[in-house]
């Protein structure tokens, strides 16, 4: 089975987000940018899916900033090819416009199962994957956990939904699937041997054609949200902060005598 | 192109799910700038009972047939989008659920009109639409206005009173054909229900609950300590059983249960919307994080940003003290 995961970098939620000062933008300057979780999760899916029952994964990502470490790791996990789309980038690119930009390429590739990650922390105008799915005309599950061949020309999904509640779909080849969650976590690569990677494999490149959509709306304000205010900090050393939180828990009837 | 607003169904067993009442209610308000309609549109089989339920729209459009009775992603887009090009509506709400996501996305791919995915709010102002999107894991919020005159906009769920949605009229239902379709690509096979045997953690009164911020499994005999101090039971959110540390039913959230009990207790969970939309009807809820811009603290009632290593023994160490 040929498997294409498309992966993109996204910046990294645990550190501090700034805007910038225009307002309409994160301040990029002391961004630091990952591997979309999510996208781990496919490539992982993948991974799993090829140690089992064969096949190939193809990892490919537009040219964005850091994007060449996120392709290396990928193939320091198991991968066995890594293609950078290359195209004019530079401003960001709406889900929209990456769907047709990945679209082009893997139109040339040969595809069975194309993996996404379920959603990233920046496709304001919509799910990568299921956009990609429409650019090529192939049926498309999201929110999937669990991916299994289902005989030749299919796989059974597995659909979450809220309250534990998943749907099961048979879905025919070739597809894409929106990954929530990979059956395991996902694998680490050793920095050892993403190095060993970069030295001795060359990550190919091949340009995205045709005209790239626009997201069809234009964003006028980026804020941090205003804190409701119904928080009360508890400030202290940790036994000040312990003592004030057993006092409130105490006045609350949570603490059983 | 008609001035009207769509509301999207989401149904599943029966009823239509808690955030289109959300939807229906804010669509009014659209509507009413708009000066269209709010039609309702609902796609599946034996439908009456959720038509029933949708007394705030003006219009309740169903699209009925055996082979759409569950929900397919392919199948329920078709027909929503032959829905969507006959009515030409000026903004269709969606949410933003694991059956929303595909659908508002999939309409915007397929029929070239604008998505505003993660909404929170949506609003016409001077005939302008524009909407605020939660991104960046419900750290950053972006208004966006948008120029096309058809918009989806997929919602997420809590962002509107739903009360507001729940009217009594008579909306005049209107029944269409789903469009005729060559093979399904996507076939249902069954819907699976969790497996009991574990706690169930939307009936615990007390829930201590473990995010990132706990580093390791080997670090969750501290919230089981406190969790069991307090006679409660430990959850988690989506990163901790998506690395097994905790099996699913343990889950809050959007893909996992929704809870409200009378204490919630955060622990290193940062409170991305789909973690709050399980949650934030808690009675009482407190959150100890490090990271002060922490979403979480936007729900929270008490916010503790010591270190949780720091805090939690000594907070167990005292309510056990007190027993």
């Amino acid at each position: 089975m040929e498997i294409i995961v498309p992966v993109k970098v996204v910046p990294d939620l645990v550190e501090e987000l700034e805007v910038d000062p225009e307002g309409r933008a994160l301040d990029r300057s002391f961004l630091k940018l990952r591997l979309n979780e999510f996208d781990e999760h496919a490539v992982e899916e993948a991974l799993l899916l090829k140690d089992k029952h064969g096949g190939r994964v193809s990892v490919v990502a537009l040219d964005t900033e850091e994007i060449d470490e996120a392709l290396y790791t990928c193939l320091a996990k198991g991968a066995d090819r890594a293609i950078k789309v290359s195209g004019d980038f530079a401003a960001g690119v709406p889900s929209h416009a990456a769907a047709v930009a990945l679209a082009s390429v893997i139109r040339g590739l040969p595809h069975d199962l194309i993996l996404t990650g379920v959603q990233a922390a920046d496709d304001r105008d919509g799910q990568v994957g299921i956009l990609l799915a429409e650019a090529l005309g192939l049926p498309h599950v999201s929110v999937v956990s669990g991916v299994e061949p289902a005989g030749q020309r299919a796989v059974t999904a597995r659909q979450e939904y809220a309250g534990g509640v998943m749907a099961e779909f048979e879905v025919d080849l070739p597809c894409v699937l929106g990954i929530q969650a990979a059956r395991e976590a996902p694998r680490y690569a050793p920095v050892s041997k993403v190095r060993q990677v970069m030295k001795t494999v060359k990550l190919e490149e091949v340009p995205a054609t045709g005209e790239l959509p626009g997201p069809g709306s234009t964003v006028v304000r980026l804020a941090k949200p205003e804190s409701s205010g119904t928080a009360l900090v508890l400030e202290g050393s940790p036994e000040e902060v312990a003592d004030r939180l057993f006092s409130i828990l105490q006045d609350k009837g949570f603490v059983r005598a | 192109m008609s001035q009207d607003i769509v509301v999207v169904v989401e149904h599943l067993d029966n009823g239509p799910a808690d955030v289109t009442f959300e939807m229906l209610g804010r669509a009014r308000e659209l509507a009413k700038a708009t000066g269209g309609r709010v039609v309702a549109v609902a796609v599946g089989n034996d439908l009456e009972g959720v038509a029933g339920a949708l007394g705030a729209a003006d219009t309740v459009v169903l699209c009925q047939h055996p082979s759409l009775a569950s929900y397919t992603p392919e199948a329920h887009q078709r027909a929503l989008a032959a829905v969507l090009r006959a009515r030409t509506p000026r903004v269709t709400l969606v949410a933003n659920t694991a059956m929303g996501m595909d659908l508002a996305a999939g309409l915007s791919g397929q029929l070239g009109w604008p998505l505003v995915a993660y909404c929170r709010d949506a609003r016409l102002e001077d005939g302008r639409l524009r909407a605020t999107s939660q991104i960046y894991g419900g750290k950053i919020l972006a208004e966006a206005e948008v120029e096309a005159a058809h918009a989806l906009l997929s919602i997420l769920a809590g962002s509107f009173p739903a009360e507001a949605g729940r009217g009594t009229g008579s909306p005049a239902i209107e029944e269409v054909s789903p469009p005729v379709a060559g093979p399904a690509r996507v076939r249902f096979k069954r819907l699976i229900r969790p497996e009991g045997g574990d706690v169930d953690i939307a009936r615990e009164a007390v829930l201590v609950s473990v995010g990132r911020g706990i580093q390791s499994k080997d670090n969750l005999p501290l919230v089981e300590d406190l969790a069991a101090a307090l006679g409660g039971a430990l959850a988690a959110s989506r990163p901790i059983v998506d690395q097994g540390w905790l099996p699913k039913t343990r889950q809050v959230g959007k893909s996992g249960m929704t809870v409200k009990p009378k204490l919630y207790v955060a622990v290193g969970i940062s409170g991305a919307p789909e973690h709050l939309e399980g949650m934030r009807g808690a009675e009482l809820i407190v959150a100890v994080n490090t990271d002060r811009n922490a979403p979480i603290f936007n729900v929270a009632h008490f916010g503790v940003m010591s270190d949780l290593f720091d805090v939690l023994p000594l907070l167990t160490e005292k309510l056990k003290a007190a027993k």
